[in-house]
């Protein structure tokens, strides 16, 4: 999420904007470089064809390059040279340079581990180091489509490695996968669409050919959207939007910015950055998502306080579809056109067809950022504090609470040197005990806070909803357990990883309720998992805990983390899907949603049914049927 | 029929292999340790119940408040106000009241007082109080793990005092307990009570929507928070014939709600057996049920009935059972509530699924009480008596009994058979014990004031009910698990026939028409009938082909014996028939339908045209006129000052004709298939 930022940021507010200042110079120059020095051959030949916007000609250097591997964990979550590792000492470290955390010693996260999980040091298991490419299943495309498709110019790859990275999103089993076995199905061929144009071309092709179809965005799906179908006999194209990752217009007077759908966040935000505006969109992956997913799963940013989900944000889709294009005819904030097609689009999860182009809202970057964060003795208090932040319509650009189980598991990140992170816990423990008597520290929860804005209005919101905090009995207490809080979110991927190295599996799910469930759901669902843990035979207590993520009027959206230690079984991601299976069930008859953000993909699909009734679900085929009778937008997503 | 009611049930149901393998705990006798150490000191002991995990610990009247403000209370409230007109402020008066006449006030005071004097009672009426300790501990486990709901049989008012004393002894958190209101009319009875958790209901109250809410409310309150055990009587009432009566749903579906809302994550049912081997209220209960009408409770009068404290009453065994999860029973049945889609504060009728399952629950309790229903020994020797009046050689007493008890275990009977006492001796003390019913004299057993004669006055009558009555209660303990296989030698001899096929029509219109008499888990008869039959196979009674059932030779007396005890019964039923068809033309209430079958009952008795005293018993009566209405024989009907009933004669006819066994009565069995 937040990371790019952080890595770069950390000092004051002041050094901070010099910061960006040499920042945005330096990467106007390392922008400029790689394009211009070493241009893809086929780009150069059909500039023409994408030719579409006015300032950016050539796809832009990306954080994130065409051969992902390059610098992309091929097994794992994130980047080669980040990852927690356990040093020679058996102290866990964090490596590479990236983030706030990077290079930095753990000391505490080994005995929460131990502690938590009872996960142990001497139990390793190792993922194997490299992709065995005799495992992979055979390239099976038809030569009259290669050769239509050479005529294209469109970039493409049958190689291994390129259409094993493009099997599979983030869920747990494929990643267990990866590590451990071999898909049943993978794409047959990847292709690099330049822009939209391409991907009509595409879509052409593949409707003449009859293949299937599934868009690759930025392959941060955790519901198994992007997974093939085992059983399609037709030639599968991955369709990997990241070349088309330019901003084609920015039109400052109606704050808008016209962008291609490849686009990942970390890039959108930086440049959009360069000229002084933002999105504001930020869901935990921004760093690898990218624009086209987002619609594709409506997807929900950390900050949508202040900027909206993006649904909120979107002004304008273009998708190519079987049918053709689907494009509204004007770029305006609302209108009353029947049924709005662009909530046929999003959440559609690539089912009907592939984002092109998106314009977005954009907004001036905010002056002023201040984390914080307030305790509470219970987590009763702290959801009756959020309910009434949200009545009163006054919350912060991000505010979340985290339960006690989460609490601690943030402070077994807390890095060794550093002698601002005062020993918190030690210090709030004396200090409560003696003086708030009755603030349990296996009972307390933590509420984190982001505020954005002009500084002067920051500092009033804060005290507003401090205010508000103090009457349900929160204390503030510091930024530095604020900003711990959100570290946890784009680090937790990395951990499982390592956790995946000790016999430990794990994986995050959320969802939506109204406000006054979300006690209620959130235990209920921790003691499902607890419960269904110890009858399916795990040796060991489970990690069980949840944060309420985000406020509404008329509800909360609630995220879960769920992991524990497998030695002893000998099939742990069934066990895992069946507990997994069952938290979803009790969320569901505690009123929860199937899902809030992540989306539905086929990993609940089962459940679609019952969620949006039997006409829903026919309505949302008959469109399909429309749109793509013959199905070559093939994922089996949703529906 | 049957095949549907199969697939309803799942998990509900019971199984054969249970049957035979059910393995139950032993038993300590708590009055023991009390007959040796100090009452005072125990009563003083140090008390701090384990307690549920999620338990905020408040206040009586802070409960009081959150029921009050609570969003369910305070809607009917403005719901009310509006209808009425009047303001919520006296509404709210209102519903305060209630609380106060309601809530619990539990005071450890209270309790050490109830501790100590109830040590002192205990101990000068029981010679033992048995308690299966596993269950105990089962249920501490419990009460740490979820809300907990202690369901016990009802059988005397001696059943929730001595549950709070057991879980008092254990150290475990005492309940509130949903009783009678009746009981406020005791003064400082009703008070102490009141300060040793017990809460009051009105008997009814269906009316009344805000007494209705601040209950239910208060109820689920208590339930949520963990704060104590609730405990309540799934038969409402005590059973004045010692059958388990058919339950009531309306506070099991009360406490069942919060985990149907999921405002809980599971709820603990645990069904409590409490068996008397002598009911203090015995022959109150008679008087009762002969209709002498039962005074009210009152302080004095429980200070009269002190003369009582210098009787034997024997031995009392309470059986916790297993703690059932709610979850689990609602597994796969109600996985999705209606609650989803309504705020969950405002009333709502409960679904028909719903209520199928409380119904189901309620039902599966209640077999669970059944099954772990101590039988003593004088449940079989008056089973014996009333098949052998006016008297029975005690000899042939003693080893009729002891063929009874083999029998009765091999039915899956819960016999406690004193110490392993020689069957000459035990059957002695029961003798003893209950000397106001029977006697002995000259080597003959004879039932007290029973001579079986003719043209007797009606007093003498009256005496002779009297004694049938108290003895039928003991013998009905009995027939609680007997009922199966007995209704299906009540179906064989019935029918005369050896084909299945009849014999199971034959049972299920015995088992239709006794389901208020009996407790039949809804629509299983299919299942209960390959019971029945499976129990006396196993007996080696009969013998089941694929298409017939054949009594054995060695069989035939065991089959005349079953049958035999459910004859009363079957008579009453019969002479209740004969006198709607003959006695009434008019629509009639139910008590004059009562005072009217009670001077048919007496001519007959004194005639002597039948020896079926039971006939007199109030509960056959009832239970008979419900079971006419369920079968449309008479029919039932709402006017201004309560229910009439009229009796639809050719639907009498046809019943009647089932129950004259010279009749056959193939055609109406194949029209009911």
């Amino acid at each position: 999420m937040a990371a790019a930022a952080e890595a770069a940021a950390g000092g004051s507010p002041g050094s901070q904007l010099a910061a960006q200042r040499r920042l945005r110079i330096l990467s106007g120059h390392l922008q400029r470089s790689p394009a211009s020095r070493a241009p893809e051959p086929e780009r150069l030949l059909s500039p023409s064809q994408c030719g579409a916007g006015g300032a950016a000609e050539r796809p832009v250097a990306s954080a994130i390059p065409k051969k992902r591997q390059e610098i992309l964990k091929w097994n794992g979550w994130g980047y080669n040279d980040s990852k927690f590792i356990f040093n020679k000492k058996g102290q866990a470290e964090f490596t590479g340079k990236r983030y706030r955390l990077s290079g930095m010693v753990l000391p505490v996260l080994k005995e929460w581990m131990e502690k938590t999980l009872g996960a142990s040091l001497e139990h390793k298991i190792t993922s194997r180091a490299f992709l065995n490419t005799s495992d992979v299943p055979p390239s099976i495309v038809n030569e009259e489509f290669l050769q239509d498709l050479r005529a294209t110019k469109i970039s493409y790859s049958q190689e291994a490695e390129d259409r094993v990275f493009r099997a599979h999103g983030h869920c747990l089993h494929e990643i267990f996968v990866l590590r451990e076995g071999m898909f049943k199905r993978i794409p047959d061929i990847v292709v690099w669409p330049g822009c939209h144009d391409d991907v009509v071309k595409i879509v052409e092709l593949a409707c003449k050919h009859n293949l299937c179809i599934i868009p690759f965005g930025g392959g941060t799906s955790v519901s198994s959207a992007l997974e093939c179908p085992a059983d399609e006999r037709r030639t599968i194209v991955s369709l990997d939007t990241s070349q088309m990752n330019r901003i084609l217009w920015v039109d400052e007077k109606n704050l808008t910015a016209h962008i291609e759908a490849g686009i990942v966040g970390q890039d959108l935000e930086r440049q959009l950055g360069e000229s002084g505006y933002c999105t504001g969109h930020e869901p935990d992956s921004m760093e690898f998502s990218s624009l086209g997913g987002w619609v594709a799963t409506r997807a929900s940013g950390m900050k949508k306080n202040i900027y909206g989900n993006i649904e909120d944000l979107v002004v304008h889709i273009k998708m190519v579809t079987p049918r053709g294009v689907i494009e509204k005819s004007c770029q305006v904030p609302r209108m009353s056109t029947g049924p709005d097609i662009h909530h046929f689009i999003m959440g559609s999860e690539g089912t009907l067809g592939v984002i092109t182009e998106v314009t977005i809202k954009i907004r001036p970057i905010p002056e002023y950022k201040k984390y914080g964060s307030v305790v509470f003795p219970n987590f009763e208090r702290g959801v009756a504090c959020l309910r009434e932040i949200a009545k009163q319509r006054c919350a912060p650009a991000s505010v979340r609470l985290v339960d006690n189980a989460q609490f601690q598991f943030g402070h077994a990140l807390k890095p060794q040197v550093a002698s601002i992170f005062t020993s918190f816990l030690d210090g709030l423990k004396k200090f409560y005990i003696t003086k708030f008597k009755g603030f349990d520290p296996n009972e307390l929860c933590v509420a984190t806070l982001l505020f954005e804005g002009d500084r002067e209005k920051v500092l009033q919101h804060e005290k507003q909803v401090y205010d508000i905090a103090a009457k349900f009995g929160g204390l503030a207490a510091g930024e530095d357990n604020g900003q711990r809080g959100y570290m946890l979110t784009f680090v937790i991927a990395y951990l499982r990883d390592l956790g995946l190295d000790y016999y430990v599996i794990g994986e995050s799910f959320e969802t939506s309720v109204p406000w006054d469930r979300v006690i209620d759901l959130c235990r209920n669902v921790k003691e499902r998992i607890v419960r269904e843990c110890k009858e399916k035979g795990v040796q060991f207590a489970p990690l069980s805990t949840c944060r309420v993520t985000q406020t509404y009027d008329a509800g909360a959206c609630v995220y879960f983390y769920f992991a524990f230690n497998y030695r002893g079984i000998s099939d742990p991601v069934h066990v895992y899907e069946q507990i997994e299976r069952a938290a979803r069930e009790e969320i569901l008859a505690n009123g929860g949603s199937l899902s809030h953000h992540h989306g539905v993909g086929k990993l609940r699909k089962q459940w679609m049914k019952e969620s949006i009734s039997d006409v829903g679900l026919g309505m949302l085929k008959s469109v399909k049927e429309y749109v793509d009778p013959n199905n070559i937008f093939g994922n089996r997503n949703l529906l | 029929m049957a095949a549907a009611g199969g697939s309803r049930l799942g998990a509900l149901m019971y199984s054969q292999k249970e049957l035979t393998s059910k393995k139950r705990d032993e038993f300590e006798d708590i009055l023991e340790e009390r007959r040796q150490s100090s009452d005072l000191r125990y009563a003083m002991k140090c008390y701090s119940p384990v307690i549920y995990k999620g338990l905020s610990a408040c206040k009586p009247s802070a409960i009081k408040y959150s029921v009050l403000q609570s969003e369910q209370v305070q809607y009917v409230i403005k719901q009310l106000s509006k209808e009425m007109g009047e303001s919520t402020d006296i509404i709210q008066e209102e519903a305060i009241e209630i609380l106060d006449e309601m809530g619990h006030n539990l005071h450890i005071g209270a309790i050490r007082f109830f501790a100590f004097s109830l040590s002192k009672i205990f101990k000068r009426l029981f010679q033992r109080v048995c308690v299966n300790e596993e269950g105990i501990q089962k249920l501490q486990q419990a009460i740490q793990e979820h809300p907990v709901v202690l369901l016990p049989s009802h059988r005397s008012y001696i059943d929730f005092l001595m549950l709070s004393y057991l879980l008092y002894t254990y150290d475990l958190a005492l309940p509130v307990i949903a009783a009678g209101i009746d009981f406020l009319g005791m003064k400082i009875v009703g008070e102490l009570l009141r300060r040793s958790g017990a809460f009051f209901m009105r008997r009814t109250f269906s009316g009344n929507r805000l007494y209705w809410a601040v209950f239910a409310e208060y109820v689920k309150t208590m339930l949520r928070n963990g704060y104590a055990p609730i405990e309540f009587f799934l038969e409402g009432t005590r059973s004045r014939t010692a059958k388990t009566l058919t339950p009531k749903f309306g506070l099991l579906s009360i406490v069942m709600e919060p985990f149907f809302k999921r405002e809980v994550f599971d709820t603990y049912l645990v069904p409590i057996s409490i068996s008397y081997e002598r009911i203090l209220e015995e022959s109150l209960y008679a008087y009762e049920l002969l209709g002498v009408p039962k005074p009210k409770e009152s302080t004095s009068g429980l200070l009269k009935a002190r003369k009582i404290l210098s009787d034997n009453f024997g031995s009392i065994h309470v059986y916790f059972g297993q703690p059932v999860s709610l979850r689990t029973l609602a597994s796969g049945r109600i996985d999705r509530c209606p609650y989803r889609l309504v705020p969950r504060h405002l009333p709502q009728r409960l679904s028909e699924d719903i209520q199928e399952f409380v119904t189901d629950v309620a039902y599966k309790m209640e077999l669970l009480q059944v099954e772990n229903m101590v039988l003593s020994p004088w449940v079989l020797i008056a089973s014996v008596l009333l098949q052998n009046l006016p008297a029975i050689d005690f000899e042939l007493l003693v080893e009729k009994t002891l063929w009874l008890k083999g029998l009765t275990q091999a039915f899956g009977g819960f016999l406690e058979w004193p110490d392993n006492l020689c069957a000459n001796k035990a059957v002695t003390s029961s003798l003893a014990l209950h000397s106001n019913i029977v006697s002995l004299v000259n080597g003959q057993v004879v039932l007290n004031n029973v001579r079986m004669e003719n043209g007797a006055t009606e007093e003498l009558v009256f005496k002779q009910a009297l004694s049938i009555l108290m003895c039928g209660a003991y013998r009905n303990q009995l027939l609680n698990v007997f009922v199966r296989p007995s209704l299906v030698a009540v179906a064989l001899q019935m029918t005369q026939s050896f084909r299945k096929e009849e014999i199971y029509s034959c049972f299920i219109f015995l088992r239709d028409i006794l389901s208020d008499e009996f407790i039949f888990f809804p629509g299983i008869a299919l299942k209960d009938f390959e019971e029945g039959c499976f129990l006396l196979t196993k007996c080696d009674v009969i013998q089941v082909t694929p298409q017939e059932i054949l009594v054995t030779e060695r069989g035939n007396s065991v089959a005349v014996f079953l049958a035999a005890l459910f004859r009363p019964f079957m008579k009453g039923y019969q002479i209740i028939s004969r006198y709607l068809s003959k006695e009434t033309k008019e629509a009639f209430t139910e008590k004059q339908f009562i005072l009217g079958i009670r001077n048919f009952a007496f001519q007959l008795l004194q005639t002597g045209s039948t020896q079926c005293y039971e006939v007199l018993s109030s509960d056959l009566q009832k239970n008979a006129l419900a079971a006419f209405v369920r079968l449309d024989v008479v029919k039932k009907m709402k006017t201004t000052n309560g229910f009439t009933y009229t009796v639809n004669k050719e639907a009498l006819n046809k019943t009647a004709e089932m129950f004259d066994f010279r009749i056959p009565i193939k055609k109406l069995v194949t029209a009911r298939l």
